[in-house]
């Protein structure tokens, strides 16, 4: 048995949720494989060396896949994955992206968004919006997955002697192509990854008003989401999106400024370790699973808050 | 162009779901159906592509129950011009047609009706796999566009801009393609009562899984399914200092 793992990175560094999903094939047994494929991403493979666990790496390195493309990579883990028996990638927008392609490649019924391996072939997986736990069995000889990173520790990037095999880029497909990217720029720490995450809802109000938010992220060395809601109104980008669709996230602190609670963004918070609810409607379904939760005008308590921390 | 637009029956998105108490799965009975949030956006945009002239015909198409012709109708209703329903009476949700089994499906219609386009939600609201679509692009050897918040036709090629976690990304993609539709791609209309009238005289075609002659025998078994572990509410706190003082030295997360 050996597993294969997609790398999440951006040719330069490897990001952390690869970390989590090398977390998760340790639960699976056998030697884990890490595939590298982008542009001049020699570093990354390095890296992915360098993690705790991981004994190969295959490092595909061709100018085309820059952007590493769903046309591109699916292939390329077509041809690879038939070597093993499990191919794992994070349920990040990349690996759903990716992922599904490669698996209906191989034949396979992928299972997304993994939060508990029982064996080989058991795995529990969100469905419902989180609302249900469905534990499924695959008969599938290889088992296609997409891991979310938040249920699975990750694993040191140090300590690993991987070796580096660069393997044959397929020819670059002519389907696709890219054509250009906004992507938010941060000091602030990842979403996904971060400690503390502060959110803000459709109470904040309005995009200059989100200002107070980020200002008590600042504060705190934490990592700003928001709800669908305030992500719709346009107060912020998509990518701070907090929820089903959006980023799941887990931090040791959550907390949630006039945010209501639908259950759309609860099935993205609710893992984290301690919630917080700032809110003025003392009803809001956000308290009922807030561990503190403080009832009042946020634009009176977030300055406090941040000025007394 | 001709556009088909693959939708779902699912619970609706206002129901609390519940778990049978057997652990086979959710209850389904007696609970409000309604098209997949995400499949309602792609009708709509692959709606506005015909009137705004890019488009000739939209196909939609279901596999579900007899009952799915209903979500059928809601899609004319919104513009589509004909529909067709893939009857079968396996479950669509969990432990039944899975979405392997459904691209296969949905390419031998591809194969057969020629579109240039397919437009799908990302994900259906039940079993929330997030692979149809790039499964059917997989196997018709087609680009895909996923999580689209922005789709602009141009000759014989799309422009694509896709909600990634990093922001956005704006793909350049060849005709015939497949796109799956995020939640800011467009707001769906409300259906106005004589295009629901007219919805019901639409042509309605349904045929049988197995005139498609592909193999959809499950891969997955569901060994159970539960409720998630509940967590509880805690405590309100009265003044921002007392929220610092739990944080610091009862939860110690600051």
């Amino acid at each position: 048995m050996s597993i294969l793992v997609l790398a999440e990175h951006d040719n330069k560094t490897l990001r952390p949720a690869t970390l989590n999903v090398i977390g998760a094939a340790k639960n699976l047994g056998g030697e884990i494989h890490v595939l590298v494929a982008g542009a001049a991403c020699g570093a990354v493979a390095e890296a992915a060396a360098k993690c705790e666990g991981v004994t190969k790496v295959l490092k595909a390195d061709n100018a085309p896949l820059e952007h590493q493309l769903a046309e591109d990579i699916a292939p390329l883990l077509h041809e690879q994955g038939k070597n093993y028996s499990h191919i794992l990638a994070p349920a990040t927008t990349h690996g759903k992206n990716v992922l599904p392609r490669a698996a209906a490649l191989l034949d396979v019924q992928q299972i997304s968004d993994v939060i508990v391996i029982h064996d080989a072939e058991t795995f529990d997986r969100p469905v419902y919006a989180g609302n249900a736990i469905a534990t499924v069995k695959s008969s599938d000889k290889i088992k296609v997955m997409t891991v979310r990173t938040t249920n699975f520790d990750a694993v040191k990037n140090s300590g690993g002697s991987g070796v580096v095999e660069t393997i044959n880029a397929a020819t670059p497909n002519t389907l696709s192509s890219f054509a250009g990217q906004e992507l938010s720029k941060s000091e602030r720490p990842e979403l996904t990854a971060a400690k503390i995450v502060i959110s803000g809802g459709r109470g904040v109000g309005s995009k200059e008003n989100f200002a107070i938010i980020e200002k008590l992220a600042d504060k705190l060395g934490a990592a700003v989401g928001a709800s669908r809601a305030a992500v719709d109104a346009g107060y912020v980008p998509n990518d701070y999106q907090v929820g089903q669709t959006g980023k799941i996230v887990a931090p040791n602190l959550y907390i949630a400024i006039g945010i209501s609670g639908a259950i759309q963004h609860l099935a993205g918070m609710k893992d984290s370790k301690i919630i917080v609810a700032i809110n003025k409607d003392g009803e809001a379904p956000i308290f009922g699973i807030a561990d503190y939760g403080l009832v009042g005008d946020l634009f009176q308590i977030i300055p406090e808050l941040e000025g007394k921390l | 162009m001709k556009i088909l637009v693959p939708v779902k029956r699912v619970i609706d998105f206002n129901v609390k779901v519940r778990v049978k108490t057997d652990g086979s799965g959710v209850d389904l009975a007696n609970v409000k159906m309604s098209m997949n949030p995400f499949d309602e956006i792609a009708v709509e945009e692959a709606v506005r592509l015909k009137e705004g002239g890019k488009a000739t015909e939209v196909i939609v198409v279901t596999i579900g129950p007899a009952k799915a012709e209903e979500q059928l109708r809601t899609a004319m209703a919104i513009g589509a011009d004909r529909g067709i329903l893939v009857k079968t009476d396996a479950p669509t949700d969990l432990g039944g047609v899975e979405p392997l089994a459904v691209a296969k499906m949905l390419k031998a219609l591809v194969e057969k009706e020629k579109p240039d386009l397919v437009i799908m939600g990302k994900q259906s609201i039940d079993d929330d796999s997030n692979q149809t679509g790039q499964m059917l692009a997989a196997l018709l050897g087609w680009p895909q566009g996923t999580f689209a918040s922005k789709l602009d036709i141009e000759s014989g090629s799309l422009k694509v801009t896709r909600e990634v976690d990093g922001g956005l990304e704006t793909l350049s993609l060849k005709t015939p393609a497949v796109i799956t539709t995020d939640l800011r791609l467009n707001e769906p209309r409300y259906a106005k009562l004589p295009d629901i009238m007219k919805a019901k005289k639409k042509p309605m075609e349904t045929i049988e899984p197995s005139a498609l002659g592909v193999d959809i025998a499950p891969r997955l078994t569901i060994v159970k399914v539960v409720e998630p572990a509940k967590r509880k509410g805690g405590i309100k706190v009265k003044t921002v200092d007392e929220l610092i003082d739990k944080l610091k030295n009862e939860a110690k997360v600051l």
